[in-house]
């Protein structure tokens, strides 16, 4: 019971990120390195914030903001100066490890006896693994709510079209390079925001924090994806979060086995690449019929790929 | 009274200065009056796609001017140019967002050209015209307005396309082939939907077909390219009394070519 609401809890505060990563990589259809460098980039301004006297809150609301300022800058270099969308994301993590060091004066910056988002709420009178789950999911929830309503704007609408059809959105007027730049800012401005709500989770902001992110916001995707498949934007962002829970508790269970944590991210990348073959042998597999996908199939079927 | 579009001298290179240059339209000027339906026809590699390209701006031409309905729009981007000309690919997959539901799509036709802003991307008063124009095409896409349009057919796709490139009505209208890709009675029942479209919108049409006889059956003028020129140009009388043999008689004598029927029908 207690791994379980242990890997709930983390799991929520994770699910942030890898929402953020499912702009990217599904929405927009890049795989975005960015956020191997924004994660701990909405840790370090969150605690150099906390521990020079802000607000944890207000800490937390302006890693949002640097998240996307991050964002900002791979998506232009992506649209604008025409990199491809993998190097530009390692350009900026890359000189994201700087920018870090230098918010933090340090490579490891400790929260210890400083104000948190989740001693706040312990304050409150709840145990830890409670605050947590609380923080975590009205965050969340906050999250989801607002991606929900945001992808049905207009500009939304055009963002979903850009990143699956880059020359229709072009011919119906769609500025499809402001379209990925906003994309990019969302996302990464939510990975920056999971990165602070862990720093403040764990205690501490450290500068290798953000090794292995995206390998841990695909694997909560697909994790989510091979359980429920065609699904709309709301239920497909929950999944996701279920992905990352799960992948919580994958990752206790591994430590319960009393596996070395320095062979954690070994496993992590397994786990990922067989998360990632899954899919193609269910494929393999026969299927149920969905209900209602109409008559004819043809050329409507949708690789996993896609989704 | 100004030109629907007019093209003065349009000349467009690929890979200019290189051992691949490719001096794809040479000089072309063109004049399409409002309402003109034109169908345009030649073989592979004259040009008729990259004249259609250039008109929609996928890229920047050479030299030459291209007026919109009096205005120079030789340097606007495509997304701006796509305020008024909208168009339809060859590729069916090209014209819709597959992962976008059917009203997603239409709402995201619906706003061709404006400023994509927070506002709600449709209301239930666009849902309802959405539903009624989808009626027209009597495939009872109107129930299925919450289906992804990528789990469409062929046809249908195209269908539905044709429909958002005309539900804001444009300026222009851009056809590429759009029933090449399909089986001949999906083609034939998106061609009449065409026609039915272009006529009831009085939309000015650009059509290019590789198929001499629907070339000939629609529209009210006919061009021929070859090589980056325009060899043909017939329209009124002369287009309604034209035959086949008429057809590769006039692009012989203009062109200098001997073109066989087959060498048009498949390119």
């Amino acid at each position: 019971m207690n791994l379980l609401l242990s890997s709930l809890s983390q799991g929520l505060l994770w699910a942030v990120m890898a929402i953020g990563v499912y702009l990217t990589f599904r929405i927009l259809n890049v795989a975005d390195l960015t956020a191997e460098g924004s994660f701990p980039l909405g840790a370090a301004i969150c605690s150099s914030l906390i521990v020079n006297g802000m607000q944890p809150w207000l800490a937390t609301l302006l890693t949002l903001f640097g998240g996307m300022a991050a964002g900002f800058i791979s998506g232009f270099m992506h649209t604008k100066w025409n990199i491809p969308a993998l190097l530009s994301g390692i350009i900026t993590m890359t000189g994201l490890y700087s920018v870090n060091l230098r918010i933090m004066g340090q490579a490891n910056l400790t929260l210890l006896g400083q104000g948190t988002l989740i001693r706040t709420v312990e304050s409150w009178g709840l145990n830890k693994t409670n605050a947590v789950l609380l923080v975590g999911g009205s965050i969340v929830g906050l999250v989801i709510l607002m991606l929900y309503l945001f992808f049905q704007t207009e500009m939304g609408l055009a963002i979903r079209s850009t990143g699956d059809n880059n020359a229709m959105s072009e011919a119906n007027g769609i500025r499809t390079n402001a379209m990925k730049v906003i994309g990019y800012m969302i996302s990464n401005g939510l990975i920056a925001l999971s990165g602070a709500l862990l720093a403040q989770n764990n205690g501490y902001a450290d500068i290798s924090m953000g090794i292995g992110t995206i390998v841990i916001g695909l694997a909560s995707i697909i994790i989510g994806e091979v359980f429920f498949r065609h699904l709309t934007l709301a239920k497909r962002l929950l999944t996701i979060v279920l992905g990352s829970v799960i992948y919580r508790m994958l990752i206790l269970v591994v430590l319960q086995l009393n596996v070395d944590p320095q062979d954690l991210r070994l496993f992590s990348a397994i786990l990922l690449a067989l998360a990632l073959r899954l899919p193609a042998i269910q494929e393999k597999l026969p299927k149920r019929r969905p209900k209602d996908r109409t008559a004819k199939q043809k050329g409507g079927k949708l690789s996993w790929m896609q989704r | 009274m100004d030109a629907a579009l007019e093209l003065r001298g349009i000349h467009k290179f690929f890979e200019m200065g290189t051992v691949n240059e490719n001096h794809v339209l040479k000089g072309i000027d063109l004049r399409i009056e409002k309402g003109d339906f034109i169908t345009v026809i030649g073989g592979n590699g004259a040009g008729k796609s990259t004249l259609l390209n250039s008109i929609a701006g996928s890229f920047p031409v050479d030299s030459g001017q291209i007026m919109l309905d009096g205005m120079d729009i030789t340097s606007a981007p495509a997304y701006e140019r796509a305020k008024d000309i909208s168009r339809v690919f060859q590729d069916a997959k090209m014209g819709t967002a597959t992962r976008l539901t059917i009203e997603e799509n239409m709402a995201i036709a619906w706003n061709r050209g404006k400023k994509r802003t927070l506002a709600r991307g449709f209301t239930k008063k666009q849902q309802h015209l959405f539903k009624e124009e989808l009626k027209q095409l009597g495939l009872g896409l109107e129930d299925r307005l919450k289906m992804e349009a990528g789990l469409l057919s062929g046809g249908q796709r195209q269908a539905l396309t044709l429909l958002m490139a005309a539900l804001v009505t444009p300026k222009l209208l851009l056809l590429d082939e759009h029933t090449a890709a399909l089986d001949p009675k999906t083609s034939q029942m998106v061609l009449n939907l065409t026609d039915q479209l272009i006529s009831e919108k009085q939309l000015t049409t650009l059509m290019i077909t590789h198929n001499m006889e629907q070339a000939i059956t629609y529209g009210n003028r006919l061009i021929m390219m070859s090589d980056g020129h325009i060899v043909v140009d017939v329209s009124g009388d002369e287009k309604r009394d034209l035959t086949v043999p008429d057809l590769l008689d006039l692009f012989k004598r203009n062109s200098g070519q001997v073109v066989s029927e087959d060498a048009l029908l498949l390119g």
